[in-house]
């Protein structure tokens, strides 16, 4: 307040040349920013953190609670059940989804005049709604003897099916419908990798004597090995985080069958109303998948430096 | 030769097992892709313009017994698949802009201008890049239903879905690489030239990156196409709603038939945007790997 002349002085013309430097434009620039990942991203992740040790149902007032939501998620028997359905759900996708569009991908590839035509029919299925696919798929999987999957496998004397209604065939055809959905993209990503494949190598492993097979293996793969992991660290985060599909499809039955982590965290809250125990379930799951993309992280590099 | 070769030579074309094992498994793929990319539609198709007595009864008969056309102007207007088709290109494309706007005028700051507190801000959404969403979910809705300060409910309105949406590191960070990639020489000769940053950022920036906005404009679109937790959280009201939230509710309540050719329409857009750009499209998503890495 009782600055000297001098002081100020100083202050202002400091102030003179952060303004005429554009040093104004620059936090104007930065407001947009700034303000959504307040709102949106900073502000929700630290709301997060604190919201999973209180009682919220956005009624009565909150209150501290201490770990008390994180003992009850951990006990809730629901919850082995739940991560049990999430990690098979996502070692079914790597299995069903990872090495089909990398096959389409090398193979289409190889092909000079038709590629096109088979990546527009393989990515046909991303264009559908997803939510339209999964009623689509439902439907498919009727399980009377007249659905579409019963009575085409019912040509070769297989089946019916119970397909969903079945507990331990319901996983399985929610991924299948996932991979169907998710294949024609992945493999796209694949095939514009693998156009920055140095090609004089397989000249060099074909005088080596390297078969097709061997090339495929030996100089294709590995030089389009940082995409393969990324897209799988991607799949896999993706997956964890699965809740359209089981969420349409069976509501997470029969039986819990396919109740998935984040159908508990939306039962919790939008069901139970209990915002507490929803976010310390998501702070649980959300440090998993920070550990395994560190872990994920650590072990490529090591891999790759080799 | 004049092109590139790939894996298999032409010397390997001329072995038996690759002259018709090529062929061969070039034909079974085509069959395969050609099932699972136009199978569904073509059912679809089929089944938009059957009874739904059909439908349940033959799925799989080639021609139905009764073609009934009129499923189809039924579906758009008492389904009203129109108005939440309209929706969901509100939403994409509020998304898309929101999101653009955030990620080129807050990269154009971190790239370009170079502030002091630049790398604070950058570490800051560099750090949001390695918690994955679900972390947020429920705290993010609960800023919804009241914005902290401001204390107004976003609830029920296209900002709710715009807004969130802008908030993705990826965007940024890619956006600042490509921004840094841009040569320093150009950026001091538009000062030297007297441009200020307003100046700089519209005349100079933003053509230079046409192809990474295309892109990034191009997965927001995608990614809010495909969203159904978020929109079906925070827009309740059924005139609001994005067909991805509005078909599973109107699907309890319609007769078979009318739901067939509901999806049908639902499909058909997307499905020839699809077709007239190809190109482009499969062109953006190819990129978006190449970013990732």
């Amino acid at each position: 307040m009782f600055q000297t002349s001098a002081q100020s002085r100083i202050g202002t013309r400091s102030l003179t040349t952060w303004y005429r430097s554009g040093g104004l434009s620059a936090v104007l620039f930065a407001v947009p920013l700034v303000l959504t990942f307040l709102y949106f991203s900073w502000g929700p992740i630290v709301r997060g953190l604190v919201l999973s040790f209180q009682k919220n149902n956005l009624v009565t007032p909150a209150e501290w609670v201490g770990m008390a939501n994180f003992s009850y998620v951990l006990t809730d028997p629901q919850l082995p059940q739940a991560a049990l359905n999430t990690l098979y759900f996502a070692a079914l996708a790597l299995v069903f989804g990872f090495p089909v569009p990398l096959f389409l991908a090398v193979f289409v590839s190889e092909l000079r005049t038709t590629g096109w035509l088979y990546n527009v029919l393989s990515y046909l299925p991303a264009v559908v709604p997803p939510v339209a696919a999964i009623l689509l798929w439902t439907f498919f999987y009727d399980p009377s003897a007249a659905g579409v999957f019963n009575s085409i496998l019912g040509w070769f004397g297989i089946g019916p099916f119970a397909w969903l209604n079945s507990q331990s065939l319901a996983m399985p055809a929610i991924v299948l419908e996932a991979t169907w959905a998710g294949a024609g993209a992945t493999s796209i990503i694949y095939l514009a990798a693998l156009t920055g494949v140095r090609t004089e190598l397989y000249e060099a492993a074909e005088l080596d004597g390297a078969g097709i097979w061997s090339r495929i293996w030996h100089v294709t793969l590995p030089q389009i090995r940082g995409i393969i992991f990324i897209m799988m660290l991607l799949q896999l985060i993706g997956t964890f985080q699965v809740f359209t599909e089981p969420f349409l499809f069976t509501g997470g039955g029969p039986n819990n069958a396919t109740t998935t982590i984040l159908l508990l965290i939306y039962r919790y809250a939008f069901v139970n109303g209990d915002f507490g125990a929803a976010t310390a379930l998501s702070v649980l799951l959300a440090a998993v998948l920070c550990l395994l993309s560190i872990a994920y992280h650590f072990v490529t590099r090591r891999w790759s430096t080799t | 030769m004049s092109h590139e070769r790939g894996i298999i030579s032409t010397k390997d074309r001329h072995r038996t097992t690759v002259r018709y094992g090529l062929p061969a498994i070039q034909v079974l793929l085509f069959i395969g892709v050609l099932v699972a990319g136009v199978g569904p539609l073509l059912w679809l198709l089929k089944s938009g313009v059957s009874t739904s007595q059909d439908i349940l009864s033959g799925p799989m008969q080639l021609w139905p017994s009764g073609i009934q056309l009129k499923n189809i102007p039924d579906a758009w207007n008492r389904v009203q698949i129109g108005a939440y088709l309209g929706n969901t290109a509100i939403i994409a494309l509020g998304s898309m802009v929101s999101t653009l706007f955030v990620c080129t005028t807050g990269a154009f700051v971190l790239s370009v201008l170079r502030p002091k507190w630049g790398p604070i801000v950058t570490g800051a959404v560099l750090a949001t890049l390695f918690l994955p969403g679900v972390i947020s979910l429920v705290p993010l809705y609960m800023t919804i239903l009241k914005m902290p300060v401001l204390g107004i409910s976003l609830q029920n309105t296209f900002w709710a879905v715009w807004l969130p949406s802008a908030a993705g590191a990826f965007n940024v960070l890619v956006m600042k690489r490509y921004f840094d990639s841009i040569p320093r020489e150009l950026i001091e000769a538009a000062r030297i030239d007297g441009a200020g940053n307003l100046r700089m950022f519209t005349s100079l920036i933003l053509p230079l990156s046409k192809p990474i906005v295309g892109v990034v404009a191009l997965l927001t679109v995608i990614g809010s196409w495909k969203d159904y937790l978020w929109p079906l959280l925070v827009l309740p009201d059924p005139k609001l709603q994005p067909i991805s939230v509005a078909l599973p509710r109107v699907a309890k309540t319609t007769e078979i038939s009318l739901q067939m050719s509901a999806l049908f329409l639902a499909v058909l857009i997307p499905v020839v945007l699809f077709l007239v750009f190809q190109k482009q499209f499969l062109k953006g998503v190819g990129m978006s790997g190449g970013i990732k890495e």
